[in-house]
C-alpha cells in the first residue's frame, strides 16, 4: 500500500518534469502546489501573473527563521489588498495587507521552512488577482524551531511592546519627493505551533490611525511572519501628526503603541 | 586607522618582491587541494619561522569541493612537545593533521589550543582524544551549545567528509598569559569581538602571532556571534604589537601584518553604511542590494558571506534606529 503510494507520487513527479508549466497551470514557477493554492486562496476572482507585482528576497535563506521580503505593486490601481502566500511551508498564509491611505508596498521578514516560491497576490477592485513572486532556496527548518526569545524566556518581558519612527523619505525605488516611510518592530514571540510543546501564539491584526483618527492601513499576520515583526510601510505624503498602532494577538492580548 | 594603512603599507614595500607577488595571487599554488573522490584533503605544512608552521584551507566558503576545509591550523615544534593550533573542520581533517605533524617531527604532541568556538576549530578533536585540549571558560560553554547544531550543518555541507565526525569537546580551560614549552616562549591573550572569546596565541620567540578569527585575509569576515566596536578594539591592539609575522584563520597566509589594516577597514566600512542604511529606514532587502565597495567584493566567499554578515547584523542597527529618536 505504502509503495504503491510512492509509485503513484513518483510518476506524477515525472509527468509534471515534462510540460511542468502546463501541468501548473502556467505558474512561471512550475510549482506542484499552485493549482491547490489557487483553489485555495483565489478562488473568488480570475487570477493573472503580472510583473507590475514585484517581490524581493535574498537568493538563499542565511536565516530561515528571518526571510526579508519587500512587495511593491506601484503599477496597479484600485487595490484591495496584497496577500503573501509559500507554497512549501506548512502553514503557507504569511500575511495579508490592506493599505488604505498607504502605498502598496510592505517589507517584513518569515520563517521559511524549505525552498519555496514566495508569491504575492494583489486584489484590485474589479476581483482579478495579480500575482508576483520569488524563489527563495533553504537548507530548511524555519518554522519549526523555537525562536530566540522564547528559547531563553524573554519574550514575557516584552510581549506587545511597539518601538517605530517615520523615515521622512522613502528610499524604495520610484519613490517621489515627500514620500516617507514607517517602520516599526512590535515584540511578540510569533510562535507557529509547529514547535513541540509550544502552542500556535502569533500577532494576527494590527491597525494604524493617524491623529484624526482616519484608519491608514490594515494588517492581518500569521503565525509564519518572524519573532519580534518588523514591518516596513510607505506612504506618498507624510502622515501627519502622531499615529497611533493598534492591534491583537490570536490570545486575545492587546497591542497598542503611539508612534511620534 | 589613517595612521595603521600607512604602516601597513611601508612595510609591504619593505617585503618587496616576494610580497608583491603574493599579493598579486591571493591564491598561492602553496594551498593544499582537497580530493572529493580519496576524501584526502592533502594537508601541507609550511614553515614561517623555525619550528612554527601553519597548514593553510582554501580562501573560500565551506563546500563539498573544497571538503569544508577553509581554515588555517597550526603546531609549533618547541623541543618539548608539539603545539597544536585548531583541529579543523572533521575527524578525517584532524587525523591527517596529526598524521602530517608525525611526519614533520618525532616529538609527541603537547597539548591542542583553541582559538574560539567555531566548527572547524575543533571538530578534528577525535584524532587528539589523548592530549590535553584547551580553550577558555566562554568559549568551551559556546562549544557545548553550539557543538551538536554545527555537527549537523558541516555533515549537510560538506557531505562524505564529514564521515566519522562527532564532536569531542576540549578537556580543560585555557589560561591566558605566558609560558616556556621546550625552547619556545608562548603567550596566549584572550580578546573578543569575533566572538565573546578571541584567544590569540604568540610564539614570541618566533614572533609570529595566531590571530584566530580576529583576522581575514582578503576573505569576507564571518559575523554570526560578532560585535563590531570590541573587534575593531581588539584588532587595534593588536597592531601595536611588534611581531613580523600574522596568521590569519581564514584567507590568504601573506605572512606579514596588512590582513590586520585589511580586516579592520572592512568592519569599519559595515559598521558606517550599516548604520547609515537604518538611519535612513532601508529595508533588510535594499541592504542587500546596496554598493558594495570594489575592493570588498574582490575578496573570497563574498557572494555568501557578506547575504549572511547583513543577516547576523543588520537587525541591531535597525533596532537602534527605531529605538531612537532622529
Amino acid at each position: 500500500m505504502k509503495r504503491r503510494a510512492a509509485m503513484a507520487f513518483l510518476c506524477g513527479a515525472a509527468l509534471a518534469c515534462g510540460p511542468a508549466r502546463a501541468q501548473t497551470d502556467g505558474d512561471p514557477f512550475a510549482s506542484m502546489q499552485w493549482p491547490d493554492l489557487k483553489r485555495e486562496f483565489f478562488a473568488s476572482g480570475s487570477v493573472v501573473f503580472d510583473a507590475r507585482v514585484q517581490v524581493q528576497g535574498p537568493a538563499f535563506a542565511e536565516d530561515p527563521m528571518n526571510v526579508p521580503i519587500s512587495v511593491s505593486a506601484d503599477g496597479l490601481k484600485d487595490i484591495d489588498s496584497i496577500t503573501v502566500i509559500v507554497d512549501r511551508n506548512p502553514i503557507r498564509k504569511v500575511l495579508e495587507y490592506f493599505p488604505l491611505a498607504s502605498l502598496p508596498r510592505v517589507g517584513f521578514r518569515f520563517k521559511l521552512e524549505q525552498a519555496s516560491p514566495v508569491r504575492a497576490a494583489v486584489r484590485t477592485r474589479d476581483g482579478v488577482w495579480h500575482v508576483g513572486g520569488t524563489w527563495v532556496d533553504s537548507a530548511g527548518g524555519g518554522c519549526t524551531a523555537a525562536g530566540e526569545t522564547r528559547r531563553d524566556g524573554s519574550w514575557a518581558r516584552t510581549l506587545g511592546e511597539v518601538d517605530g519612527r517615520v523615515f521622512p523619505h522613502s528610499v524604495a525605488p520610484g519613490s517621489t519627493e515627500g514620500s516617507s516611510r514607517l517602520r516599526l518592530r512590535v515584540m511578540h514571540p510569533m510562535d507557529t505551533g509547529l514547535v513541540g510543546g509550544i502552542p500556535a501564539f502569533y500577532v494576527n491584526r494590527l491597525s494604524l490611525r493617524d491623529a484624526a483618527g482616519r484608519e491608514l492601513m490594515r494588517l492581518n499576520a500569521f503565525e509564519p511572519i518572524s519573532e519580534n515583526p518588523v514591518f516596513s510601510f510607505d506612504f506618498a505624503g507624510a502622515p501627519k501628526g502622531r499615529l497611533q498602532l493598534v492591534g491583537t494577538d490570536n490570545n486575545g492580548n492587546r497591542i497598542s503603541g503611539a508612534i511620534e | 586607522m589613517r595612521r595603521l594603512g600607512s604602516s601597513a603599507c611601508v612595510r609591504l614595500f619593505g617585503w618587496g618582491l616576494l610580497l608583491v607577488v603574493l599579493c598579486a595571487k591571493p591564491a598561492p599554488a602553496l594551498a593544499q587541494t582537497a580530493d572529493p573522490n580519496t576524501l584526502d584533503y592533502h594537508l601541507r605544512a609550511r614553515e614561517l619561522a623555525s619550528g612554527v608552521y601553519v597548514v593553510e584551507g582554501a580562501s573560500a566558503d565551506f563546500s563539498a569541493a573544497n571538503g569544508c576545509n577553509i581554515i588555517n591550523t597550526g603546531f609549533i615544534v618547541t623541543g618539548g612537545g608539539v603545539v597544536v593550533i585548531n583541529t579543523g573542520p572533521s575527524r578525517r581533517y584532524g587525523e591527517q593533521l596529526r598524521a602530517l605533524i608525525a611526519r614533520t617531527t618525532n616529538e609527541p604532541i603537547s597539548k591542542v589550543v583553541h582559538l574560539n568556538l567555531h566548527p572547524d576549530y575543533f571538530l578534528g578533536n577525535q584524532a587528539f582524544a589523548d592530549v590535553p585540549r584547551l580553550a577558555t571558560p566562554r568559549t568551551r560553554a559556546g562549544m557545548q551549545r553550539e557543538a551538536k547544531g554545527y555537527e549537523d550543518n558541516l555533515y549537510r555541507l560538506c557531505g562524505d567528509w564529514m564521515k566519522g565526525t562527532e564532536y569531542l569537546l576540549p578537556s580543560a580551560d585555557a589560561v591566558p598569559g605566558t609560558e616556556r614549552i621546550g625552547s619556545h616562549e608562548i603567550e596566549t591573550v584572550e580578546l573578543r569581538g569575533h566572538t565573546d572569546s578571541d584567544l590569540v596565541l604568540v610564539d614570541r620567540t618566533r614572533g609570529v602571532v595566531f590571530a584566530g578569527g580576529l583576522v581575514f585575509s582578503r576573505r569576507i569576515p564571518t559575523t554570526p556571534h560578532a560585535q563590531l566596536p570590541a573587534w575593531r578594539e581588539s584588532l587595534q591592539r593588536i597592531e601595536t604589537w611588534p611581531y613580523a609575522a600574522f596568521v590569519p584563520s581564514h584567507g590568504v597566509v601573506g605572512g606579514d601584518r596588512a590582513a590586520l589594516a585589511l580586516t579592520d577597514r572592512y568592519l569599519a566600512w559595515v559598521d558606517d553604511a550599516f548604520r547609515r542604511a537604518a538611519d535612513r529606514g532601508m529595508d533588510m532587502n535594499e541592504v542587500l542590494r546596496m554598493p558594495v565597495p570594489a575592493e570588498f567584493r574582490a575578496w573570497a566567499a563574498f557572494d555568501t558571506e557578506y547575504v549572511r554578515n547583513v543577516a547576523n547584523l543588520y537587525p541591531r542597527y535597525e533596532q537602534r534606529a527605531l529605538t531612537t529618536r532622529p
